[in-house]
């Protein structure tokens, strides 16, 4: 029977643990966890811990800093984010209603979708655009920061099983067309058409150690905020500000918010429920 | 003892006693939980000193009503949880559809991993971030479900040193919940619905100095 102090100290050590790990694969391999927040770094390093057979993070530790395809399994656990087609479908509702006639005005259009992970919402984006006869026009940057994840969303290729909820979203986010016309079902799985790609450029890009690569319309990074601590946000944040243009569009997900960062005050709310906001100085 | 007036006595015999103090209760149900929590909040008096975090399976799609519904009937306010937002004292928070729900101390955080054996938000992944968070200082509470969510965080939290509650299986909506925790580890208490709310109250209320 344990007591409660020493269940404390345990805690406490586990902390210093985590902290070690992060430190060490920063200055090792340059990947900056840092400053992700806790419960959720700390969930996914344990899964990570069991998977290896492995008993305690400093075991880890030593491993991944000795074996750079442990440090790539890791780096995976860590940076996948699992999304869906449309999800959310409500923002596509949004986006389409707001945003597309603002864009409607530019000539060109450059948008970056940030942390993009497998692809599904950069897919989905695609799709918007070519219904609203943008897309021809449109320039996508999908970045994120694990390349194995970002050959996946190269790839186009999703699990079918996937297909009826991404169906029901793609519906209630306004669809024009039918879903299934936008791939080939192909054994057990969906093969989307390549031509959503075709203005779409993949790149691997560090949010939080890469600087800013150009200056964009819109920038979309949705579920990768809250991921992040405090302090993390808030660098993100001016990273974004930076990269918009003046009346530049920012999107963020369902539950991330820019009322308590810094950079609050340039930006006016488009649509406060599906978090569009706009840069107005 | 040194005495310096503009610091608190700290060090008081009354607060070396041997007691256990809660910083934290954490909810999980599923099916039929909408009325476990119904009669849970109605139950909790306003100066309930803690915050509580809850899982209540949703679909992914559903809106933002959850909060509104309970405000109906709880002295407490309910609120849709936020990332990153601070724990306050006597204060709801609902998981979110589609997202997980995690403590820290002192505040909330949200995820969008993958489902945790089907359940986004996952009463598991509820319970094991409050057991690593705050150790000792949990109490967890599962209530009526129909599936075994909540089995595995009951198992950390207990692992961890705090306080786990079920609701009697017999008496539960659906029973698969609390019997899964039952059975995943030995819970502090079994209770019928009724008594959970005064059960909370007798240990916090009791318990915390203030």
């Amino acid at each position: 029977m344990t007591t409660v102090v020493e269940e404390t100290e345990k805690l406490a050590l586990e902390e210093v643990e985590v902290q070690l790990l992060t430190e060490g694969i920063y200055r090792h391999y340059g990947f900056d966890f840092r400053d992700y927040s806790l419960p959720s770094l700390r969930r996914r390093i344990w899964k990570r811990v069991y998977a290896e057979g492995l008993a305690t993070i400093s075991g880890l530790q030593d491993k991944v800093l000795h074996d750079s395809q442990a440090m790539q399994r890791l780096l995976l656990d860590l940076s996948i984010n699992t999304t869906a087609m449309f999800r959310d479908p409500t923002f596509y509702v949004a986006f389409r209603q707001k945003v597309v006639p603002m864009l409607r005005t530019y000539p060109f259009v450059r948008i970056w979708h940030a942390g993009c992970s497998t692809g599904e919402e950069v897919y989905s984006m695609a799709i918007l655009l070519q219904e609203e006869g943008l897309y021809d026009r449109c320039r996508i940057y999908a970045t994120d920061i694990n390349e194995q994840v970002l050959q996946r969303a190269k790839d186009g290729i999703f699990p079918l099983n996937t297909m009826q909820e991404n169906t029901s979203n793609y519906i209630a986010a306004g669809g024009k067309g039918t879903f299934s016309e936008y791939y080939t079902a192909r054994y057990d799985y969906a093969i989307f058409r390549p031509a959503l790609r075709e203005n779409v450029v993949f790149a691997q890009h560090n949010l939080v150690t890469d600087a800013s690569f150009n200056h964009f319309n819109v920038v979309i990074c949705r579920n990768v905020f809250i991921y992040f601590n405090n302090a993390l946000q808030d660098r993100v944040h001016k990273l974004f500000l930076q990269s918009l243009e003046m009346f530049g569009i920012l999107g963020l997900g369902k539950k991330e918010t820019i009322r308590y960062t810094s950079v609050t005050d340039h930006y006016d709310e488009i649509d406060a429920e599906e978090r569009l906001y706009r840069r107005v100085r | 003892m040194t005495s310096r007036w503009w610091l608190p006595v700290l060090d008081s015999p009354e607060s070396t006693a041997p007691q256990r103090t809660y910083e934290i209760v954490v909810v999980g149900c599923s099916l039929g939980g909408m009325h476990a929590l119904e009669v849970i909040l109605n139950g909790m008096p306003r100066a309930f000193p803690l915050p509580i975090a809850v899982v209540q399976h949703r679909h992914r799609a559903s809106n933002e009503t959850l909060p509104s519904y309970f405000r109906r009937f709880s002295r407490l306010p309910v609120v849709d949880a936020e990332d990153k937002q601070w724990l306050r004292p006597g204060t709801v928070y609902l998981a979110p559809a589609n997202y997980h729900l995690l403590v820290e101390r002192g505040e909330l955080n949200l995820s969008v991993d993958e489902k945790v054996r089907y359940s986004r938000p996952s009463v598991d992944v509820l319970f094991q971030s409050a057991a690593d968070a705050y150790g000792a200082h949990v109490i967890a509470v599962v209530l009526t479900g129909a599936n075994d969510d909540g089995a595995l965080g009951v198992k950390r939290v207990k692992a961890r040193g705090g306080l786990v509650i079920v609701q009697d299986p017999e008496k539960a909506e659906a029973p698969e919940m609390p019997r899964a925790a039952i059975a995943a580890a030995p819970v502090d208490q079994v209770l019928p619905l009724d008594q959970i709310a005064p059960y909370l109250v007798d240990r916090c209320l009791v318990a915390s100095p203030a």
